[in-house]
């Protein structure tokens, strides 16, 4: 269905092969690297993460952060998932030495104590603004969550999720996406979802 | 709103799926990746592979399936049952699974517990506690192992702490009491591991019919539940389940 290479950052942080599957399953070509040059002849990145924040320390030592940037900045659509959400952050509290790559103002934190964590599930996601990643779906769509961590409300946030208080579930800032849940399990609205960001085109 | 989760629970034996009351009498039911993706289809928020003979000769044809049902559902996969180091794991990961669950290993070696979390993430770690009373009272739950035959002289509540301490991402907890009798669910241990602990609690044990559940989501303060028998012969797909429990004012994934 998309044309060209759906490169996948691999940074040594848990579990890849649920994202590789579901984005073949939606016709991705999927190539999974940890090398910066890799990212040269990508069509569109996916940065999974189901870690710890100080695992994307290497992200920045190893040159994939600069060279995402350029990259993106030259037309090629991105895709943040989980921690791959929260570090394009300043940061997050969960590793305060490590910085994010600052794409977006403000840092990432715990759930208050008032709500079990990690906030493990399905929760549903409210429109903010429009989404191109959530086109075609039904309102208030379940997606599967699990994380300790939430990402603040800032200006392209395009849906938002309650739990202990609302936070960011998606952002989209021109070639920037990135979502807090987990779309390759979140059944057939997570496919959507992959489905929608192969179909986004450069801008 | 968080939902209540439904977990669909297939016991797998030498690669086939079996179902046990009180884990005796096992009758053959199916290929377990067929049933994963039937569950799938039918509303299920997860399945879970539970390898309950998991022997080393035999381990290569539970993988097969995890293979099989990791290419076909696109909802979170819990393999448990056998694994008993970092290396067990990976190769479930490596599978396809997105959680393991853990149960008489991290017992004798807590550590394990911290390992794989710390290589996969915790939100991948899910500790299995299997819980029997001595007393009418609840603290009296002890820890047993062994499918249920050993006692290990833990108290539920303080193993479950520990769990969590040691960064398990989730508590299965099953009530020896109550497996295999469809007469519910122990509401009063799952509420107190549940109110005990920050992590999500899965209640396990006794469901047989959808007030059971409704009450163990609302008195026991679970926050998922697992079926096994109750789908396995037709009775009811996890959608009917969820429809039902919405009715009566449970927050579901719906429509599933």
């Amino acid at each position: 269905m998309s044309q060209g290479k759906t490169v996948v950052i691999d940074y040594q942080a848990g579990n890849l092969n649920s994202v590789c599957k579901a984005l073949r399953a939606v016709g991705a070509d999927v190539h999974v690297t940890d090398e910066p040059n890799a990212l040269l002849d990508a069509a569109r990145i996916v940065l999974p993460g189901v870690g710890h924040f100080a695992s994307t320390g290497c992200l920045l030592t190893s040159g994939i952060g600069e060279a995402l940037r350029k990259r993106v900045a030259n037309g090629i659509p991105f895709l943040g998932i989980c921690v791959g959400l929260q570090w394009l952050f300043a940061g997050s509290t969960e590793a305060p030495e490590t910085p994010g790559l600052g794409v977006f103002p403000g840092m990432c934190e715990r759930f208050p104590f008032s709500v079990k964590s990690p906030h493990v599930g399905w929760n549903s996601l409210e429109t903010a603004k429009e989404s191109r990643l959530l086109a075609g779906l039904e309102d208030s769509p379940y997606v599967y969550f699990t994380h300790s961590y939430r990402a603040p409300l800032i200006k392209d946030t395009t849906t938002v999720t309650n739990y202990g208080g609302e936070f960011s579930a998606v952002i989209e800032q021109a070639n920037w996406m990135a979502v807090q849940f987990h779309p390759e399990k979140s059944g057939i609205v997570g496919l959507k979802i992959l489905e929608n960001f192969l179909k986004v085109s450069a801008c | 709103m968080l939902t209540r989760r439904i977990l669909a629970c297939l016991d797998v034996s030498a690669g086939r799926v079996v179902k046990g009351v009180q884990f005796v009498d096992l009758i053959d039911a199916g290929d377990p990746a067929a049933l994963a993706v039937r569950h799938a289809a039918g509303g299920a928020d997860e399945i879970v592979f539970l390898d309950i003979t998991a022997t080393h000769e035999k381990r290569s044809l539970l993988l097969d399936a995890v293979r099989r049902a990791a290419d076909r559902i696109f909802i979170p996969l819990t393999v448990g049952g056998g694994i008993r180091t970092l290396e067990d794991a990976m190769q479930v990961f490596d599978a396809g699974a997105d959680k393991v669950s853990i149960n008489s290993a991290a017992l004798d070696r807590p550590e394990l517990i911290t390992e794989i979390g710390s290589r996969f993430g915790e939100q991948a770690v899910v500790v299995a506690i299997d819980g029997r009373r001595h007393s009418n009272s609840v603290e009296s739950a002890e820890v047993y192992v062994s499918g249920g035959r050993k006692p290990t002289g833990l108290s539920v509540l303080a193993w479950a702490a520990e769990a969590e301490a040691r960064g398990a991402g989730e508590i299965l907890l099953t009530s020896m009491d109550s497996d295999g009798t469809r007469a519910g669910f122990d509401c009063e241990l799952t509420a107190m591991v549940s109110s005990k602990v920050q992590i999500p609690v899965i209640a396990s044990g006794g469901a047989g019919n959808v007030h059971h559940f409704a009450e163990v989501f609302s008195r026991g303060q679970a926050d998922a539940a697992l079926a096994a028998s109750i789908f396995h012969f037709g009775i009811s797909d996890a959608r009917t389940l969820k429809h039902e429990l919405a009715v009566l004012g449970l927050p579901m994934r719906l429509p599933c």
